[in-house]
């Protein structure tokens, strides 16, 4: 019987083809991939079978969170900065540039107009750690209110959109809905988690 | 790998020799490094858009001469209490006229309010649905109730403020019920 001799040949893949898919997947999740902003309050939606795409742009979001506290987020940098021009106007409050452009780049934020101008002045470290109180609701400084008209004066094509938690009490939600419909925002969408449609 | 062959470069009476070395690169750190940001492109992205829920609130009467008359044979109440409970009645509250409609607790399920509504809804087409919210209710329920309205595709329907006839009403339920 002869001997079977291994066969030695290199050990070496050519790797070329996949080396080439995984980039091609890198560019591609590069490309499509758009940073979700920080989230100060954690809010946990309720579920819902409507099965409507939230639009990628132009959104005020009215944040409700688990202890009542309102934040309110507006996506657009340059509707943010045309929107605290407005602040400043309407509340008499001056903004530095540098403030400003705080304001644009933050995500969402909820605290009082009046502490807003010591807020914006932190750095981006202290913010986090400063325990926002919510924007005022109550009909004696109904500052929410001021602000979804304002913001959307500063942008007429924003839509708005509430994101309520789960345990949220209805007074507030209820609340909420109040005011937007005083600012006559008679159509607005509330943002859910999917759930699938029963059958029957 | 991919190698790249070295073409014998000199052809001066083939005295002077290209080195032939092999030119070969040790591709596996790239390729560590490409696998790694795909993962993290991977995690961090989000792909998934959150879910809207449309609704339209009526435009706030200016007076009430405005306001049209529900009539009580399409009028449908929904009352939203405390600790994820829910009742129902047929017809309108009226104390005033000594009118006060039999409330019947129902439950998130299937055969609950689902089954309640949208048989009512076929039994009347005019029928309006009132969703009236308690103060102990939670913003859950609300989104609850509006689902249950588009699954089982009732048209009319409106979030009403509870006013204290209604309330109590509901808290003579919730005591009734346990």
């Amino acid at each position: 019987m002869p001997k079977v001799k291994p066969h030695r040949s290199s050990p070496s893949l050519d790797m070329t083809p996949m080396v080439d898919l995984a980039f091609l997947l890198v560019t591609f999740f590069m490309l499509i991939s758009k940073f979700a902003p920080e989230e100060v309050l954690v809010v946990d939606t309720p579920s819902a079978t409507s099965e409507i795409k939230a639009p990628d742009a132009n959104i005020i979001t009215i944040s409700i969170g688990n202890d009542e506290r309102v934040f309110l987020g507006v996506d657009d940098k340059a509707t943010k900065l045309r929107m605290i021009d407005k602040i400043s106007e309407k509340y008499g409050v001056g903004f530095t540039q540098p403030e400003k452009d705080v304001f644009a780049s933050l995500g969402s934020f909820g605290v009082p107009i009046s502490q807003l101008k010591s807020f914006l002045a932190l750095s981006p470290e202290d913010q986090k750690k400063v325990n926002q109180p919510g924007i005022p609701i109550d009909s004696v400084r109904n500052e929410l209110g001021d602000l979804v008209q304002l913001a959307r004066y500063s942008n007429p094509q924003s839509i708005v959109a509430i994101k309520g938690d789960q345990g949220a009490g209805y007074p507030v939600a209820g609340r909420v809905i109040e005011i937007l419909q005083d600012k006559n925002v008679n159509r607005f969408n509330l943002i859910t988690d999917m759930e699938v449609k029963p059958r029957n | 790998m991919a190698e790249i062959q070295q073409q014998g470069g000199g052809d001066e009476g083939g005295k002077k020799r290209a080195k032939k070395g092999s030119t070969k690169v040790d591709m596996t750190p790239m390729v560590d490094l490409g696998f790694l940001l795909l993962t993290f492109f991977v995690m961090t992205t989000t792909l998934a858009k959150p879910q809207i829920m449309e609704i339209n609130m009526p435009v706030k009467p200016k007076d009430r001469q405005e306001q049209n008359e529900l009539k009580a044979s399409n009028a449908f109440t929904v009352l939203l209490g405390g600790d994820n409970r829910i009742f129902y009645y047929r017809g309108l509250h009226q104390p005033n006229m000594n009118i006060i409609p039999d409330v019947e607790e129902s439950d998130w399920s299937a055969k609950g309010i689902r089954k309640v509504v949208s048989e009512a809804t076929k039994a009347n087409p005019n029928l309006v649905v009132l969703i009236k919210a308690d103060e102990t209710s939670k913003y859950k329920n609300l989104v609850d109730i509006l689902d249950e309205m588009s699954i089982t595709g009732t048209q009319k329907y409106a979030v009403v403020e509870l006013d204290n006839a209604d309330a109590t009403l509901l808290r003579t339920a919730e005591k009734g019920g346990q």
